[in-house]
């Protein structure tokens, strides 16, 4: 199998976390087919993906930078904005939406006056929407910091969000 | 390994847990552990070594035990809890030797249980996932060791096809067939996928399996690839689901340290490896050409077929790509022989299928069926019917690219011919359970949604059509339809069917079609209380018309 040249250039800032996407690309020989698995270590590390890290894994594994930004852009799962301190998913999959997860999002959406996609102007809570996580026995779903929160009111919801941001522990 | 060294293991590992007389199964999986099943089992463990029967009682973590709704599940011994909160973990062991902890128990003689036949599911909640000895104990490889010593490739391929196994992805395209397409396709390396983008909103059969017997899955690609004569396999896995990724990933490495996967498996000439490719959100990724360019690192779009991936797949070599649930048949295929497997199921249809019975129904979790049981009996025995006193209404299956069945159909057989006639498909296992107060053109706009955001836009029937058909049907759930939109929405969705490239712009008119044809009422009523209030507003304006008209 053909060998691939490591990165040419260095990574974009002196963070440690850059490392953990080299290693990446490294187990993947610098193949261009591990585009999605680099991208996906670069989320995992800083959250999303900027301009100059998208730039430095174009460069790494040899692919046009449009491609990079065509790949990024085109699955749901990559964000190129930053996420907020901590992020409330709604699922609006099948079984969540025939039992009240549109009302859950409704909800949330209008106590923090947020809307789908995006970020509160303190930076701290960030609103998503799931096509579905899998846990449709619990349904109506949320996920709160990677948590799955299942068969919430929207109150109860809410005040899950409040204890949350709150920093106290999930019940 | 060697051949003789798999059995000795697996009465090893059967010894160790002969020594427990009480043995405590945990559910580990993304529901349970949602509800805390892990704070649950340390609890227990805790308590295990207070009351001093640490000697005596096993605790384990296994997949899925079915009733997700009422989790998280803990079986010790016969009995089944349910709704388990750490604070029982004291009653439940001390339980062991006397009286069941009453309040928590579930019924385990109920239809949910009784009525379901267990294949693909035989050792999920029964085996610890995170554990190849233990799945050895269950007989994890040892089909894989009868092929590799004992059949010849072109054996396993006509077993499979004997057994009458058909895709469980959704199209029920005879694996068989398959197989011996790849096995006689030209060129080298070959290779074997094994589909896990279980993008079907309301689905989690798939990721069911890869969590609770990930072992399971290897095996049957390990014989596939066998058969085939491939070398390498890739298991394609939705980036959503994490648990399932890291069990899959732990399983491999085990495997390959146990020499069960990697080079000259139990001492025969036969190589193969496995590595994990995560998806990244894409539903179109679900079909087999959207994948293959995904695993190659790029936007998932599909492409026209033929060539099919069996001749020109993965890197234009050929691929056999089979779903999660397909390649979980195989290992019992093997062991039991094509015409056990053979004697379940309908004519067409053979086999069980898992499905994931969620909505508005009391028992929700996943169930495995023989083929052919009806509707009526999974959703009011297996299902145990509606809850709160509401009526049924209709129920979903094959998710975005199935349709919507009423009740007058609820006694036609599951098979894929039968589901096929009433304009739905089996699809991945979803089944969503909808009672009365569901609107049926609201959930055909929730499909259509669905599949216009999902649209990967490289054909225009599909990336224009599903956007045009989701405006009309908004126009008619916003109460401002006219018959002129029906009418084009009807044209539309014959016009997307026929004119789209792949699967999903295909299918993607069936939940609008086949709620057109069961529920047109509701899209009438709508369309015509519409039609009212435009009368009445013409003659309201008209009359403010009249009165200003008189003025000069």
């Amino acid at each position: 199998m053909l060998l691939h040249a490591p990165p040419v250039s260095p990574p974009p800032t002196s963070d440690k976390r850059w490392k953990i996407v080299e290693t990446v690309m490294r187990r993947n020989d610098f193949q261009p087919e591990a585009l999605i698995e680099t991208l996906h270590s670069v989320q995992q590390s800083f959250g999303y993906l900027d301009e100059p890290s998208m730039r430095w894994v174009a460069g790494s594994l040899h692919v046009p930078l449009s491609k990079v930004f065509a790949v990024a852009t085109f699955y749901h799962f990559f964000s190129l904005k930053p996420q907020g301190h901590h992020t409330c998913v709604v699922c609006l999959g099948t079984a969540c939406y025939i039992k009240g997860g549109r009302k859950l999002l409704e909800e949330v959406e209008r106590h923090y006056r947020l809307s789908e996609g995006k970020t509160t102007s303190d930076g701290e809570l960030s609103l998503m929407v799931a096509r579905c996580i899998g846990a449709c026995g619990l349904a109506p779903t949320a996920v709160l910091d990677g948590q799955v929160n299942g068969k919430r009111s929207p109150a109860e919801l809410v005040s899950a969000i409040d204890k949350m941001l709150e920093g106290k522990v999930q019940p | 390994m060697k051949p003789e060294e798999l059995e000795l293991m697996a009465e090893a590992a059967r010894k160790q847990d002969g020594k427990y007389t009480n043995h405590i199964c945990v559910c580990m999986e993304s529901g349970c552990m949602s509800s805390q099943s892990d704070v649950l089992m340390a609890q227990i463990q805790e308590q295990i070594k207070q009351q001093g029967c640490a000697d005596s009682v096993q605790v384990k973590p296994v997949g899925c035990l079915g009733l997700c709704c009422n989790g998280p599940l803990v079986r010790a011994d016969d009995r089944l809890y349910q709704n388990v909160q750490a604070s029982d973990a004291a009653a439940i062991v001390a339980s062991l030797k006397g009286q069941p902890v009453t309040h928590r128990l579930c019924d385990t003689g109920q239809p949910f249980f009784t009525r379901q036949k267990l294949i693909v599911r035989e050792h999920s909640g029964r085996i610890d996932p995170e554990n190849i000895v233990d799945c050895i104990g269950h007989d994890a490889y040892r089909s894989l060791l009868k092929v590799l010593t004992g059949m010849s490739p072109q054996q396993v391929v006509g077993e499979i096809s004997n057994s009458g196994l058909r895709g469980r992805g959704g199209a029920g395209f005879p694996t068989g067939l398959k197989w011996a397409t790849v096995a006689k396709a030209g060129g080298t390396p070959k290779y074997v996928i094994c589909n896990g983008d279980e993008g079907d909103p309301g689905a989690f059969m798939d990721r069911s399996v890869m969590e609770g017997d990930p072992h399971r899955v290897l095996e049957g690609m390990a014989i596939a690839a066998y058969a085939v004569g491939a070398e390498h396999g890739v298991i394609y896995v939705r980036a959503e689901y994490p648990l399932a990724v890291k069990r899959l990933t732990k399983a491999i490495n085990q495997a390959r340290r146990h020499d069960l996967l990697g080079h000259e498996i139990f001492g025969t000439k036969f190589n193969f490896n496995i590595e994990v490719r995560l998806g990244a959100g894409a539903f179109v990724c679900g079909e087999e050409t959207a994948l293959i360019a995904s695993v190659e690192g790029n936007r998932g779009v599909p492409r026209p077929r033929p060539p099919y991936p069996a001749n020109k797949g993965l890197h234009g070599c050929p691929t056999l790509i089979n779903n999660v649930e397909t390649f979980g048949n195989i290992p019992a295929i093997i062991d039991r022989g094509a015409a056990w497997f053979a004697s379940i199921g309908t004519e067409k249809s053979k086999g069980t299928k898992v499905f994931a019975l969620t909505g508005k129904i009391k028992n929700s979790g996943l169930i495995e069926v023989p083929m052919g049981i009806t509707l009526r009996e999974i959703i009011f025995d297996i299902g145990g019917g509606i809850p709160d006193g509401k009526a049924f209404k209709a129920v979903q299956t094959g998710g975005p690219s199935g349709g919507c069945i009423p009740e007058s159909h609820l006694d036609q057989p599951v098979d894929y011919e039968s589901l096929m006639q009433l304009g739905s498909i089996m699809g991945s296992g979803g089944m969503i359970v909808m009672d009365e107060t569901s609107n049926m053109v609201d959930v055909a706009r929730f499909f259509m949604e669905f599949c216009m955001t999902e649209s990967c836009g490289k054909c225009v029937p599909c990336r224009v059509g599903t956007y045009e058909m989701h405006e009309l049907l908004n126009r008619i759930c916003e109460g401002v339809g006219t018959q002129d939109d029906l009418h084009l929405l009807r044209e539309l969705c014959e016009m997307v069917k026929q004119t789209s490239l792949c699967g999903l712009g295909q299918s993607a008119p069936n939940p609008v079609l086949s709620t057109l044809r069961f529920f047109e009422n509701e899209y009438r009523d709508l369309i015509e209380a519409a039609q009212k209030r435009r009368e009445r507003d013409e003659q309201v304006a008209n009359e403010k018309h009249v009165s200003l008209e008189v003025l000069p």
